[in-house]
């Protein structure tokens, strides 16, 4: 089955910053992507878990975006705005679509 | 004195006290037992859908009169200057850096209204009775604690701290409109009209399902809060310096000291004046932690949560409100 280049990018970041992401991604033309709650993990400030949170304050979200490679730099952009001074993670790794004309 | 710690004696041992305390060394002792999130959100719309409907039936029953204004505004005015005190105390007795410093502020300028539902419900177990605006005087606190602290950061020039460095958003319109329109203000204020529109009728038809059930529940719900505050207090502990500690108990005491004034010079009655120390001495730690990791990303989360949800919120629930209740007695009687 033939299939098409595309870049997969991942965000990690602060729940509280998830509408200002989605439509910051939305003004440059990303309109699909998905976004996964997530549960726990550990990073410079130390372990944490989604359990036992009372506020959107300390929770983290995934935003997990598939597109052409040539929308790329314009994505990175739109999020670096959004990340900019908060804790986060920006990953992009290479990956194939079946459907090209999908994103 | 002693009347002080019979009735910090009585309400130690009342249920809600020690479901919470039950939540609490669980989470200590590492112990699995959880609330599902899911249903300790359902809680909390419960307590607040019932807390506001009862307050608002009060208004009605009892009209509305000047004090309800003075009692408004003397919320909001409080609300503003709670962070000054608390920024100055901070900067007095801890070492923490102008941002964080204003951080933590804006939380206990700001209200618990757990704290709040607690504090009424002791003083319905105790036959006190209170104004029912006192829903509506937690509610407009809520919010303005946050513009007193970007202030104050904004007055020191915004220094760069920690390993962000720079600035945060600050406040634009976005953030104004969560901070004002967040779901546990829309319920509580949504509620409160509700009740003062339906007035007692409203109240009768729905009694059974909020008046009854309602210290259970808050068992159930205080009993998750254990389990959140302990392990909050479990997992940063460490954070916790001498000074830190100090503040998270001295600054309840004082919010509600300035709650004292505030409620004995508008005339509340005691329960009145009793809660109006309570949501001076409480700390957010929902809706301002939130806002502050939007307006000022810079500011350590670990610190302001730590204070207000793992010190400041059982230290009100298990010894605050008990003495706040026995002051404002011994003071304005009752």
């Amino acid at each position: 089955m033939q299939t098409h280049k595309a870049k997969r990018v991942e965000i990690t970041i602060e729940a509280v910053m998830e509408r200002r992401l989605a439509e910051s991604l939305e003004k440059v033309g990303v309109t699909g992507f998905t976004i996964l709650p997530v549960l726990g993990g550990s990073g410079r400030s130390g372990r944490w878990s989604r359990e036992g949170q009372v506020s959107r304050a300390s929770g983290m979200i995934n935003v997990v975006c598939i597109i052409r490679p040539e929308r790329l730099d314009s994505l990175l952009d739109a999020a670096f705005g959004v990340l900019d001074r908060h804790i986060g993670v920006v990953s992009v790794t290479d990956c194939e679509v079946l459907r090209a004309e999908r994103f | 004195m002693d009347g002080i710690l019979a009735l910090a004696a009585e309400n130690l041992i009342s249920p809600i006290i020690l479901f919470f305390a039950l939540g609490f060394a669980a989470a200590f002792a590492r112990s699995d037992l959880s609330v599902p999130e899911a249903v300790a959100k359902g809680l909390s719309l419960y307590l607040l859908l019932a807390i506001g409907f009862k307050g608002g039936a009060s208004v009605a029953a009892h009209g509305v009169d000047a004090t309800l204004i003075m009692s408004l505004l003397a919320g909001l005015v409080l609300s503003f200057v709670l962070p000054f005190v608390a920024f100055g105390l901070l900067r007095m007795i801890t070492g923490l850096s102008v941002i964080d410093a204003a951080a933590v502020a804006a939380h206990y300028g700001s209200i618990s209204i757990v704290t709040f539902v607690t504090a009424s419900s002791v003083l319905t177990a105790a036959g006190l009775v209170f104004e029912g605006y006192m829903v509506a005087v937690a509610a407009v606190m809520e919010a303005p604690a946050i513009l007193s602290a970007l202030w104050l950061v904004a007055r020191a020039g915004r220094p760069a701290t920690g390993s962000h460095g720079g600035s945060g958003r600050g406040l634009d319109a976005e953030l104004l409109r969560e901070i004002l329109l967040n779901g546990s203000i829309v319920l509580l204020i949504g509620a409160f009209a509700i009740g003062a529109i339906t007035g007692q009728e409203g109240l009768a038809r729905i009694e059974a399902f909020i008046v009854a059930p309602f210290q259970g529940v808050l068992c159930l719900f205080l009993l998750d809060m254990g389990l959140v505050a302990g392990r909050g207090l479990r997992d940063t502990r460490g954070l916790l310096r001498p000074g830190l500690l100090a503040f998270g108990i001295l600054m309840p005491l004082t919010g509600a000291t300035l709650g004292l004034v505030a409620g004995g010079l508008l005339g509340l009655s005691v329960g009145g004046i009793m809660l109006m120390m309570t949501v001076s001495a409480s700390a957010s730690y929902i809706a301002v932690p939130a806002a502050m990791r939007v307006a000022l990303p810079e500011a350590n989360p670990a610190i302001y949560l730590t204070l207000a949800l793992g010190i400041t919120f059982p230290f009100n629930l298990t010894i605050g409100i008990p003495i706040y209740l026995a002051v404002a007695k011994v003071i304005f009687g009752g």
